[in-house]
């Protein structure tokens, strides 16, 4: 319970849906993939630990958005976005689970 | 509208578009809701957010997330920004942009934070601060004959109250019970969450200012076995701890949804 005393109490009241956790990468991801990638479920390599995108530790957003396991902290993906290209590392993740219609 | 795919890189499926903002009303003394009109707006399910795109005259962007405040409106939408004092986007957004300006949006995006009107059970909302914007979005959207819905709104105190006064007349409706939580100071009488002096509820209980704790999500209809789908939103801190009072009450994991926000990159 101290760290919603402190989240209350850091930053002042907290900013107004600026995103902490994976819901913020749909926009980004949103970019490269066909379906909405929030709701796919993605297995860390490091700590074998499964989590939908959209729950994973989120920080950026510059100079990109990193997205960490939240049960062994490890990077599972990075998203960087330059004038002319999206840089999409997926490195941490075994493997993704998109569920599909059907 | 301008769809076609780029040739040989990524398409303009989700572009950017263009924005103008039609209204702006002043919720509390930080809070501050935008009424955009979006070219061609597809349409948004309640929970989605959208991304905002500030562009300065020497081509610097800044890009934030919002969630949508209410359902659309043809090419309308509603966001509602909370003021960070040292923020790059939400001082201005809230102090400097202004009625007719325009700003890029991109969106809906989201799938996971949302409420659709068909799937089954009650719904129970659990708001840290102005983590009350996606959850008024999912209260917005039910239907007057729909599931039973459940707000827990924990705010400082009651000046931070965001949607105040439709929130009491919500709380009045068939179907819909709103309680607040005071963290600092206040206490809030009856349903309607007014900041009463003695600091009874309508129960003639007293829910003395304090953290969000397990009594706040209790009581009939709203248990393990009701089988209410939670949605809880606000700073990183408070969402942890309201999902550990749900879990430990024996919620079903996979019935509690979580969208966290903090004071950086504001």
């Amino acid at each position: 319970m101290q760290g919603q005393d402190s989240a209350e109490n850091s930053g002042e009241e907290p900013v107004g849906g600026a995103g902490l956790d994976g819901n913020v990468l749909a926009g980004p991801l949103s970019e490269v993939f066909a379906v909405d990638i929030t709701t796919a479920v993605g297995r860390c390599r490091g700590c074998g630990t499964s989590s939908a995108i959209a729950t994973l530790r989120v920080h950026g957003p510059q100079p990109g958005l990193v997205g960490r396991c939240p049960g062994c902290d490890d990077v599972l993906l990075r998203i960087v976005r330059t004038p002319d290209a999206v840089w999409l590392d997926l490195g941490g993740l075994i493997s993704l689970r998109i569920p599909a219609a059907g | 509208m301008a769809r076609a795919a780029i040739p040989g890189g990524l398409s303009a499926r989700r572009a950017w578009r263009p924005a103008r903002l039609l209204e702006r009303r002043v919720e509390s003394a930080s809070a501050t809701t935008l009424v955009l009109d979006v070219t061609d707006w597809p349409g948004h399910l309640p929970g989605q957010h959208v991304d905002v795109r500030l562009t300065a005259d020497d081509g610097y962007t800044a890009t934030r997330s919002y969630s949508l405040a209410a359902p659309a409106e043809g090419d309308r939408v509603e966001v509602t920004v909370q003021r960070v004092p040292d923020g790059e986007v939400s001082p201005f957004l809230c102090d400097v942009f202004q009625v007719g300006d325009a700003v890029e949006l991109r969106g809906p995006v989201g799938g996971w934070f949302v409420w659709r009107p068909d799937q089954p059970g009650p719904v129970l909302l659990v708001a840290g601060g102005s983590g009350v914007v996606p959850l008024m979005a999912m209260l917005r959207a039910r239907p007057a004959v729909g599931p039973p819905f459940r707000l827990v709104y924990s705010a400082r105190q009651p000046d931070d109250v965001i949607y105040r006064e439709e929130l009491a007349a919500l709380a009045g409706t068939d179907g819909v019970d709103v309680r607040h939580v005071f963290t600092r100071r206040g206490a809030p009488v009856g349903a309607d969450g007014a900041d009463g002096a003695d600091g009874a509820d309508g129960a003639g209980h007293v829910r003395p200012p304090g953290r969000l704790r397990s009594a706040d999500l209790e009581g009939a209809g709203w248990g393990p076995a009701d089988a209410p789908t939670c949605y809880v939103c606000g700073p990183t801190g408070f969402v942890e701890a309201a999902a550990t009072i749900l879990a430990s009450a024996g919620h079903d994991a996979a019935r509690i949804r979580t969208e966290r926000f903090g004071p950086t990159g504001s």
